[in-house]
């Protein structure tokens, strides 16, 4: 087997989240969807598409096993939240923590999945501490490089030394390809001017996206200009501080990086916003992504993750499925899948 | 950006108890692409034509059970699903006139991931029945 062939291509069911909240597709829709799609890798958040997670009942994980078997799919990954500010008054403790997350591990046992796509906001400890409950039920954790943080920053380059030094694994990064996000999506920019941004601002964020000159809220230091002040001193108002704030979130990092830390790389979220009828990505170069992957020798999946669908529900049907089609047939293609 | 989805207009009527209005209804949807537990709601605010509705005035139904606004902090299992509307109701004797209503409703929810947490907002112009 190739190194090409040995990366495997999968879907987030967030691609879908448009659908399944209007209850116009059903889980068992979606799943009979990517099915059809050729998609075959699954990926689920427990708090968006299993009812009354993290207490999946004995029904649900029956009729989730007959959909993997009845449309021919791989459940992978399970994604969780560690929501320690859900008691009145204080912070959740280190052992509920633990307790929260050991839930996790074993619910994504018992679905079948592999990897766990970990939240930003979980702390190296607690990540050690597990790593043995990982291994008995044979489930990665790997914590997600989400923008606007890359391998670079400090929790990652703390999470590294705890990886280098264990060396087991179970522990792990996801890494989401917004991190790659070479200009700013057209979906946003449109969506901006449909709420009513001037057009000079909106061109303005979307120049100064292109040439990496924004600010993120995370790297807002005192006398350093921030994001609100840039939008403010050019005229905007408070909605487009917010619609600012939501939508240059990403950031364009140096894919090549991967290549440093690739055994501690378990899974990817292919996310994109828009997916051209060329099947090209408007903003994410995958052309540039991928061969890197190969070099790497990364055989995990990339599962997609379509996220313009928020950016176009105002004005536009979304259509996941077609999303999700053009961007398999990318996958293929650069994958060198016949 | 679920905005303009949160206020679910078929749900908007006055609510009569024992032949009294007493008050009156409106659907709602959560601002996130996940479901949470009642404790992490931080705020909801609803005005009709301009006028705020006390906090101490709702009630939200979600997943079968009502919990007045004061006691979603004490929740921390009882879950919001995604897509699932939610009903807010007003306590507020005679209700609301028949006729056009300019409802805005306004979501903050504390996320521990994000900072600012997520918010949503959303204004309706919606007919109540006589």
């Amino acid at each position: 087997m190739t190194k090409t062939q040995s990366i495997k291509r999968g879907v987030s069911l967030y691609s879908f989240q448009e659908e399944y909240f209007h209850r116009k597709m059903t889980l068992a829709d979606i799943l009979a969807a990517c099915s059809k799609l050729d998609i075959r890798g699954i990926e689920i958040i427990g708090d968006q598409m299993i009812p009354r997670y993290p207490d999946i009942s004995e029904e649900f994980f029956k009729a989730w096993h007959g959909w993997m078997d009845q449309y021919e799919l791989t459940p992978v990954c399970l994604d969780m939240f560690l929501d320690w500010n859900k008691y009145k008054g204080r912070v959740m403790t280190f052992d509920e923590r633990v307790e929260s997350v050991t839930r996790d591990i074993i619910n994504a046992n018992r679905l079948g999945c592999t990897v766990i796509r970990v939240i930003h906001d979980v702390e190296p400890d607690l990540l050690e501490k597990l790593a043995p409950v990982a291994e008995k039920y044979q489930v990665a954790l790997a914590l997600e490089v989400h923008a606007p943080s890359d391998l670079d920053s400090p929790l990652e380059q703390r999470l590294i030394q705890l990886f280098d030094r264990l060396q087991t694994p179970y522990l792990g990064f996801t890494i989401d390809l917004g991190i790659y996000c070479k200009r700013l999506p057209r979906v946003v920019t449109q969506r901006y001017l449909r709420e009513g941004m001037a057009p000079a601002l909106a061109q303005w964020l979307t120049d100064a996206y292109d040439n990496q000159q924004l600010s993120h809220a995370e790297d807002e230091a005192p006398g350093k200009e921030s994001l609100a002040e840039m939008v403010l001193k050019r005229g905007g108002r408070e909605w487009d501080i917010y619609l600012a704030y939501m939508g240059t979130h990403m950031i364009y990092s140096n894919p090549r990086r991967l290549l440093d830390f690739m055994p501690h790389i378990k899974h990817f979220h292919g996310k994109f916003y828009e997916m051209l009828p060329d099947c090209t990505e408007y903003s994410i170069p995958y052309a540039e992504i991928i061969p890197v992957l190969q070099e790497g020798g990364f055989s995990g999946y990339i599962n997609s993750e379509y996220e313009g669908n928020r950016w176009i529900h105002d004005a536009f049907e979304v259509d996941s499925a077609e999303q999700l089609r053009r961007h398999h047939a990318l996958l293929k293609n650069l994958l060198g899948e016949a | 950006m679920y905005d303009s989805y949160l206020i679910v207009g078929e749900e908007f009527k006055n609510i009569k108890h024992a032949g009294e209005t007493t008050g009156f209804q409106i659907g709602m949807r959560l601002c996130y692409y996940r479901g949470i537990v009642l404790s992490l709601i931080d705020g909801i605010r609803l005005t009709v034509d301009g006028e705020e509705m006390p906090q101490e005035a709702m009630t939200i139904t979600v997943g079968g059970r009502n919990f007045p606004f004061a006691e979603l902090e004490n929740q921390p299992v009882a879950k919001w699903e995604f897509g699932e509307v939610g009903i807010l109701t007003i306590h507020k004797p005679g209700g609301l006139t028949p006729g056009e209503h300019t409802v805005n409703l306004r979501e903050h929810l504390k996320i521990s991931y994000v900072p600012m947490g997520f918010s949503g907002v959303d204004t309706k112009v919606l007919q109540l029945a006589a």
